[in-house]
């Protein structure tokens, strides 16, 4: 499997990678909680990584978004070395994640966290006098990026209000209108309905071509149809990397993994 | 999808100065105070209600911290006695010109709010509100070690700054209005800030901090920048009450103090467009009506507040909800 890496799928020559994690390595105490992990994702490319429970896979992108620092290895972002740099300066350069757990602003409106998403990316928010809610540049590109994750009608109620559905949506239509150079999805799809979960990987496969997305997900159904290329992770060790065809056959894989889902 | 943006567009007009109201009338009634003095103890009343407006642009100075940021300081107080002592040394030496003064003022709150802000930021929650203190009471004890400027008992200022040559700062009246006019400045200032770009990343990371950082905003400078804002303007009031006592002592910098501007904040409702401003007006006006009719005031001030942040939660501010409409904050 290790044939694959090197071919961006979706051009099929090769390519240079625009996320390289090498070696990564994370200790909670007793626990090896990432364990020499390295894996590319290229341009144009939709990299799922799935696992068990606990295996690592959002101490993974915690690492990768810079909210927690790897004991050991390497992190390369659009060719520069990103290992050290702090999460904010992560986001700005285009590498931009959501959270499994919906972290959004309670007490904004719908429009308002995406509308602050954005304006991380318009200007200097080093700006103290004129009123920010009035800005249409920032309404009118949150409004766009709620349009496309189906939410615009929920755009002026608070937050909190929100079902945990749109919740979901709204973490997506926060990282949308960053314009990311690639994503990191943890669990995008967790609990979310059967029909938000449709649109959803419609509204990812459209997207992939142009922003390259590493895909953390349980939902085999979304991995399968989105996934270029799929890893798997266990007790913080991949244990595979390949087309998800490959993957599903490896017998490693079916034994510690896939073999108890059927 | 433009529908809920024009909806939101046009609704704000009336409902804006509708939450302004309580700001509104509050001030429109302060600058009809001095005219109704003249009726009964002038002198009392103004120095009575000066007083309250200085404390409500330490107030509001520190809602933006504790309200809008999240952040408990429990060492505001320090730039309060940090601008007075820096009035009452340059008078003392000489310097009166009120620019020339405020100048200083502003600068040694700016640098101070930077250097402290720069340590307690990097930490959170209890240990925040630690460090503040301890910056808070190191002042404390600074000013009380100045031995050439009082020491412990304070220091008494024997001349007045000048504004622009003139003794306008020495009139009671004249002081009342420069007061007023900085208060309704503090406010327009702390309230514009709340609503701008700034502002709202300042508020939504209050909430929820690691998602802020997450989408691109270096947290910590926006918080010292936050602090610098708030320290500056508990400095303006610093200078104020130098001038108008005529007298600064380390009291004003103790922990006390830090901790009355606090439960102010609170009784008034952080976070809330007018909760500040009442808060201050309220505190002072309930202090000095009690002491005056009850010699174990304290006995019953202490509870009352109490009642009043269980009951009332969300302070003053909220008890108004209805009337201006604000929506209650988290
Ligand atoms: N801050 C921490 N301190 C100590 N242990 C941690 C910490 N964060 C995670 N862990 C442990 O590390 C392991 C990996 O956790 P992680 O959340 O990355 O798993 P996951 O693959 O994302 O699981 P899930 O599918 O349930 O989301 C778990 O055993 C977890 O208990
Ligand atoms: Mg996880």
């Amino acid at each position: 499997m290790a044939l694959f890496w090197r071919r961006s799928p979706a051009s099929g020559r090769v390519a240079e990678p625009l996320l390289q994690v090498c070696g990564l390595s994370k200790r909670f105490g007793a626990l090896l909680a990432t364990d020499d992990v390295s894996f590319e994702l290229f341009p144009g490319e939709c990299h799922a990584l799935i696992g068990p429970n606990g295996a690592g896979k959002t101490t993974l992108v915690h690492q990768i978004s810079g909210l927690l620092r790897p004991d050991d290895g390497s992190i390369h972002f659009a060719g520069s070395d990103i290992t050290r740099l702090p999460a904010a300066a992560r986001a700005l350069r285009g590498l931009v994640r959501t959270f499994q757990i919906s972290s959004v602003i309670d007490s904004f409106t719908t429009l308002d966290n995406v509308a602050l998403a954005a304006q991380a990316r318009h200007g200097s928010s080093f700006r103290f006098l004129a009123r920010a809610d009035r800005e249409t540049a920032l309404n009118d590109a949150a409004m766009a990026a709620l349009a496309d994750v189906g939410l615009e009608h929920r755009a002026q109620v608070p937050a909190t209000t929100l079902a945990h559905g749109e919740k979901r949506v709204l973490e997506l239509a926060m990282a949308l209108v960053q314009k990311p150079r690639a994503l990191l999805l943890d669990e995008p799809m967790a609990g979310v309905g059967l029909e938000e979960a449709e649109r959803l990987i419609t509204l990812l496969n459209r997207l992939k071509s142009e922003l390259p997305m590493l895909l953390v997900e349980h939902d085999m159904q979304a991995v399968f149809s989105l996934a270029d290329r799929l890893s798997v992770l266990v007790y913080g060790r991949l244990i595979a990397t390949g087309t998800p065809e490959a993957v599903r056959a490896d017998p490693e894989v079916r034994a510690a993994y896939l073999g108890d889902a059927g | 999808m433009h529908d809920a943006l024009e909806l939101a567009a046009t609704r704000p007009q009336s409902a804006a100065l509708r939450s302004y109201a309580p700001a509104l009338l509050i001030f429109v009634v302060l600058a009809l105070v001095p005219p109704i003095a003249l009726l009964g103890p002038e002198g009392y009343v103004l120095s009575l209600t000066t007083r309250m407006m200085i404390l409500a642009i330490a107030v509001i100075s520190l809602d933006l911290l504790l309200g809008h940021s999240g952040l408990v300081s429990f060492g505001h107080a320090a730039f309060v006695g940090l601008g007075a002592y820096v009035t009452g040394i340059l008078i003392t030496e000489g310097v009166v010109d009120a620019f020339t003064i405020l100048g200083c003022v502003v600068a040694a709150s700016a640098l101070f709010a930077l250097v402290t802000g720069a340590v307690s930021l990097r930490t959170s929650g209890v240990y925040f509100i630690m460090i503040t203190l301890a910056f808070g009471q190191m002042l404390y004890f600074a000013a009380s070690s100045l031995s050439a400027y009082g020491g412990d008992d304070g220091l008494t200022l024997w001349n007045n700054a000048q504004l622009l040559g003139t003794g306008v700062l020495d009139d009671p009246r004249g002081l009342f209005y420069a007061v007023l006019a900085s208060l309704i400045g503090a406010f327009v200032l702390v309230d514009r800030l709340k609503g701008s770009r700034f502002g709202r990343v300042l508020n939504a990371a209050k909430s929820n901090p690691t998602r802020v950082t997450c989408l691109g905003f270096d947290v910590f400078r926006f918080r010292l920048a936050a602090y610098v804002i708030a320290g500056v303007l508990a400095g303006l009031a610093g200078f104020l009450s130098a001038v108008q006592t005529e007298f600064v002592s380390p009291a004003t910098m103790s922990w006390h103090r830090s901790g009355e501007l606090i439960v102010m904040v609170i009784l008034g409702g952080m976070g809330s467009r007018n909760g500040a401003l009442l808060g201050a007006l309220a505190y002072v006006g309930l202090e000095e009506l009690l002491s005056t009719y009850f010699a174990h005031w304290k006995l019953i001030f202490g509870p009352l507040l109490v009642l009043m942040v269980l009951y009332a939660k969300g302070g003053l501010g909220a008890v108004l909800a209805p009337l201006t409409g604000e929506r209650p904050r988290g």
